[in-house]
């Protein structure tokens, strides 16, 4: 859209124009074009229906150790049955309805807790940023497994503090990227623009900085949800995480590793995480190609 | 006389670690009235951009003071710029990067509204009326930076500024990142709106468009003013030798001629020239140049620092 | 004086989210050697892309049709490797940003034999010796230390020098300029401009200088087009298309400068439009003050009107020629 350099006829009413476009414009850019996007949120949006209706859908009480044991796939148990005779199929089920708003949340808390802390230590710099800095370089030299595994055993195996161990874990990747992206931020022209106008550090962190920061952010968890998902699945292999019975696809993924030969009994929900991570890996692709094209419009013939 | 908007009195930027200072600007003194257009010129390394910035109070002083409408302008530290100026706005040179490209038009232009304690209504209201001021329609408002041209842009980046209702605007270098018929838009469009009553330093190194547009120009080399004076009066008859190599090095339409060139560099700031700093290279020199510090003597109408052409010598 | 590139009808499409736009459309010029000649334009005038064209460096997809032929070799058909041989030996170029297109990491010794020592097959010493002569050339002073040293240690106009120094390196025979000094002080673009035309009268090497600074143009080129939306508006002397300009747009530029005596700087209206948005008929008529109904239909093609001198406007016994 070019616009004329000559007043308009007519100018309709700006303070309705803007409005309206408020309303209408997206949180969030939709990967529209990209095939492997698109699978990807098909996949998640499937796992978030099964997830919301497993009751409905599963045939059967994903506790209910009543069938025979270590039974193959069948009509009747489209996965087979685990070494307590429970139904695997319902149990993957019911697993997306803990895997995946754990891991939702477990980001979300991850993320704002991280640009929190990145954001003070790129605004103020100084020794706040030093000092919080190091304490992030600190988590980060452990390798991530490791140190979840350390803190969910100090804490005691429970989902609760498993969760804990994760977001403790991963905090520390959003806080070093939000911090880049203030630095970076703070010396643009349009934030000089802004302080000579008059606005205060914290106006500026809101409504400069923020918007363009979120963009990144977002890439980030969205390829940390999969990440996430390994842990927690990870955390519950090695029991720490979820305890028996409850039908987590980290926990029946270690049953099925004890029951090697009934290869139905690990593998389905091995695949349940695995569609779940690829899912995530690709909406997180496609987020961060979408957000580079911008750099590439600057140019100039 | 209209009254004095921005002084600047003795200002000196210095840069660089304890042991190794450098002073970009060095005892610069200039006023700025109302409705006035003070053309800053000269070329890399002379200290126009920073001048600027710190008559804005984006850079600390070594030395000397800024005041604007009477009060001293302190430089930006953490906590948020006074009340008081913001009636003392800049304009930058990069219309691509001066705007948040995430941001509306309408919401970037009523920054000014709201951080003066306006409501949301009363911002996007004057950002209309601004945004019609500067020859864009009021429906811009309700789009991207990066829908518009650079010439757009930096509309909008003036209107940005114009919210304020501001009495002083400092440009650095406000048309050199745009295409030709766009300089001349932008460049007639701070002459008018200088005669709201506004006071316009215009630093550039376009020369052509200084002489122009600016009522009073000043030519600065290596952290000096080394003449100051009405455009025409300076630019007609130059006395500073470097001044003079300015205007003969500009390649004009129709000239018939290469323009003339002035041999050597610019020397580096950290380590000026003795005496007077443009006697390596200029035509003029003499041995006594290399001790004399010449400041700025009137000389047949305006100011110019060179002491053999204030009267100390052969012109 | 021998002709040494002729471009005939030389249209460039790139490919946009909308699909192939024209970004040069029907260009033809021609230089001679030893000649300086100017393409002057504003931004999306296409002159960038002519100037690539010359070299086969368009962007992934573009289609060229049209030909340039360099001496006679038609350049559009030659391979990869034959272009290769040709850039650097018989063309180079210079562009605007010297910081680009000088490896910051090669001291300028490398950067400048690189390239003679491919193209002319000298040895290493030789090429030293050669670069070293070259480097005086373009007046950098202590041509020994300046091959040692890091294209940071130099200023912005001692580095589009040594930019230049570099293009000459293989002695090529046109030179393609592109916004040579509009990133440069206006002091060192007078040093640079009387440098090229030193090389040009001394070597009598083509030169093509791409700007949209007609102060520049005057001062350098004797014989110009003037291009717009990728079409050429008007091509010929330089002093006569400047002194008495017949194409609007000529005209518009011409009044847009500052002028001297103070009259006010009179801009075109609006902006040059985008790839893709060049409007039908001729593309200037939106802006053009001396618009007809035709203008918006019908597509001006390039007309000899003189000797030199080619308008690619109608002939209108109303407007009175400038």
């Amino acid at each position: 859209m070019t616009v004329p350099a000559s007043a308009p006829l007519d100018p309709p009413d700006p303070v309705a124009a803007v409005a309206r476009r408020r309303r209408l414009r997206p949180v969030t850019p939709v990967p529209w074009r990209r095939p492997l996007a698109l699978t990807g949120v098909g996949v998640i949006g499937a796992w978030v229906v099964i997830a919301i209706f497993a009751p409905l859908i599963a045939p059967y009480n994903p506790l209910a150790q009543k069938f025979a044991i270590l039974a193959p796939p069948s009509a009747a148990h489209w996965f087979g049955t685990d070494e307590l005779g429970r139904d695997v199929f319902s149990r993957v089920l019911y697993g997306a309805r803990i895997t995946l708003p754990l891991a939702v949340i477990l980001i979300i808390a991850a993320m704002i807790i991280g640009a929190v802390i990145g954001g003070i230590a790129g605004y103020f710099g100084g020794w706040v940023d030093n000092v919080l800095m190091r304490v992030a370089d600190l988590v980060f030299a452990f390798p991530g497994i490791i140190l979840a595994l350390a803190i969910a055993a100090a804490l005691g195996p429970q989902l609760r503090n498993a969760v804990i161990a994760v977001v403790f874990v991963s905090w520390p990747s959003y806080a070093r990227l939000v911090r880049s992206l203030v630095l970076t931020a703070r010396s643009a022209q349009y934030v000089v623009a802004s302080r000579l106008l008059g606005a205060s550090g914290v106006r500026i962190l809101f409504t400069d900085i923020r918007p363009n920061a979120a963009g990144p952010v977002l890439v980030l968890a969205a390829l940390d949800i999969g990440n996430a998902v390994l842990l927690l699945s990870g955390l519950s292999f090695l029991g720490l995480g979820a305890q028996p019975p409850t039908p987590e696809w980290g926990a029946m993924v270690a049953e099925g590793a004890q029951n090697f030969n009934d290869w139905w009994v690990g593998m389905f929900p091995g695949l349940a995480i695995l569609t779940v991570v690829l899912a995530f890996n690709f909406i997180g692709d496609a987020l961060r190609d979408m957000l580079d094209p911008r750099t590439a419009r600057a140019v100039r013939p | 006389m209209s009254d004095t908007v921005l002084e600047l009195a003795g200002v000196a930027v210095e840069y660089g670690r304890r042991g190794q200072r450098l002073r970009a600007v060095d005892g610069v003194d200039l006023t700025v009235a109302r409705g006035e257009i003070v053309g800053l010129v000269g070329e890399s390394g002379c200290g126009k951009s920073t001048l600027a910035r710190a008559a804005v109070g984006l850079e600390p002083l070594a030395a000397g003071a800024v005041t604007f409408e009477g009060r001293a302008v302190a430089s930006l530290g953490r906590r948020r710029r006074p009340e008081f100026l913001r009636g003392l706005q800049m304009v930058f040179q990069d219309p691509y990067e001066s705007l948040n490209p995430r941001r509306k038009v309408g919401e970037i232009v009523a920054d000014g509204v709201r951080l003066g304690g306006g409501s949301r209504k009363d911002g996007l209201r004057r950002a209309a009326e601004v945004l019609e001021r500067v020859g864009l329609p009021a429906t811009a408002a309700a789009s991207y930076p990066h829908e518009f041209s650079g010439g757009q842009r930096q509309r909008i980046a003036i209107a940005r500024t114009l919210v304020t209702r501001p009495s002083c605007l400092i440009a650095d270098e406000p048309i050199s990142a745009l295409d030709a018929s766009a300089q001349a838009q932008i460049a007639n469009l701070l002459s008018e709106l200088v005669q709201d009553d506004l006071g316009l330093v215009l630093v550039s190194h376009d020369l052509s468009v200084v002489r122009q547009v600016a009522d009073r120009v000043a030519v600065m080399y290596l952290g000096r003013i080394v003449e100051i004076g009405a455009t025409d009066v300076v630019w007609g008859n130059p006395r500073h030798p470097y001044t003079e190599a300015l205007v003969a090095a500009i390649p004009r339409v129709g000239a018939g001629v290469l323009p003339t060139d002035l041999p050597g560099d610019v020397p580096d700031p950290a380590h000026p020239p003795a005496g007077c700093r443009f006697h390596p290279r200029c035509p003029l020199a003499q041995d006594s140049c290399r001790e004399l510090d010449q400041r700025l003597a009137p000389v047949q109408g305006r100011e110019i620092a060179c002491h053999i052409r204030s009267g100390g010598g052969p012109p | 004086m021998d002709e040494l590139l002729r471009v005939e009808d030389l249209t460039v499409a790139l490919p946009t989210r909308s699909g192939y736009h024209k970004a040069v459309d029907g260009m033809s010029f021609a230089v001679d050697a030893g000649e300086v000649m100017g393409i002057a334009g504003e931004s999306g005038s296409g002159k960038t892309i002519t100037a690539l064209s010359l070299f086969g460096l368009l962007p992934h997809g573009a289609r060229v049709t049209g030909s340039i032929r360099l001496d006679g070799i038609e350049l559009t058909a030659l391979s990869g490797r034959q272009l290769r041989d040709i850039r650097g030996r018989q063309i180079a170029m210079v562009s605007q940003d010297p910081a680009t297109s000088l490896h910051p990491i090669l001291p300028i010794g490398t950067q400048l034999t690189e390239h003679m020592r491919h193209h002319l097959g000298v040895s290493k010493d030789e090429a030293l010796i050669r670069a070293a002569g070259l480097l005086q050339t373009v007046r950098i002073p202590d041509p020994e230390q300046a091959l040692r040293s890091y294209p940071g240690q130099f200023s912005g106009g001692m580095r589009q020098r040594i930019a230049i120094a570099a293009a000459l390196a293989a002695e090529p025979r046109l030179l393609v300029a592109d916004e040579p000094t509009t990133a440069l002080d206006v002091t060192v673009q007078a040093g640079i401009l009387r440098l090229l035309d030193r090389l040009c009268r001394e070597r009598g090497m083509a030169v093509i200088v791409i700007t949209h600074d007609l102060g520049v143009m005057s001062a350098t080129a004797g014989r110009l087009c003037v291009m717009y939306a990728g079409r050429l508006a008007e091509a010929g002397p330089t002093a006569e298309l400047l002194g008495r300009p017949r194409h609007p747009y000529t005209r518009g530029l011409l009044d847009a400068l500052p002028q001297e005596g103070g009259a006010s700087l009179v801009p075109i209206g609006g902006s040059p439009p985008s790839l893709g948005q060049v409007p039908t008929g001729c593309p200037f008529h939106p802006r053009c003050r001396y618009a007809r109904p035709s203008c918006a239909t019908e597509r001006p093609d390039p007309e000899r009107i003189a000797e030199e001198h080619l308008l690619a406007c109608p002939p209108d016994p109303l407007r009175t020629p400038s």
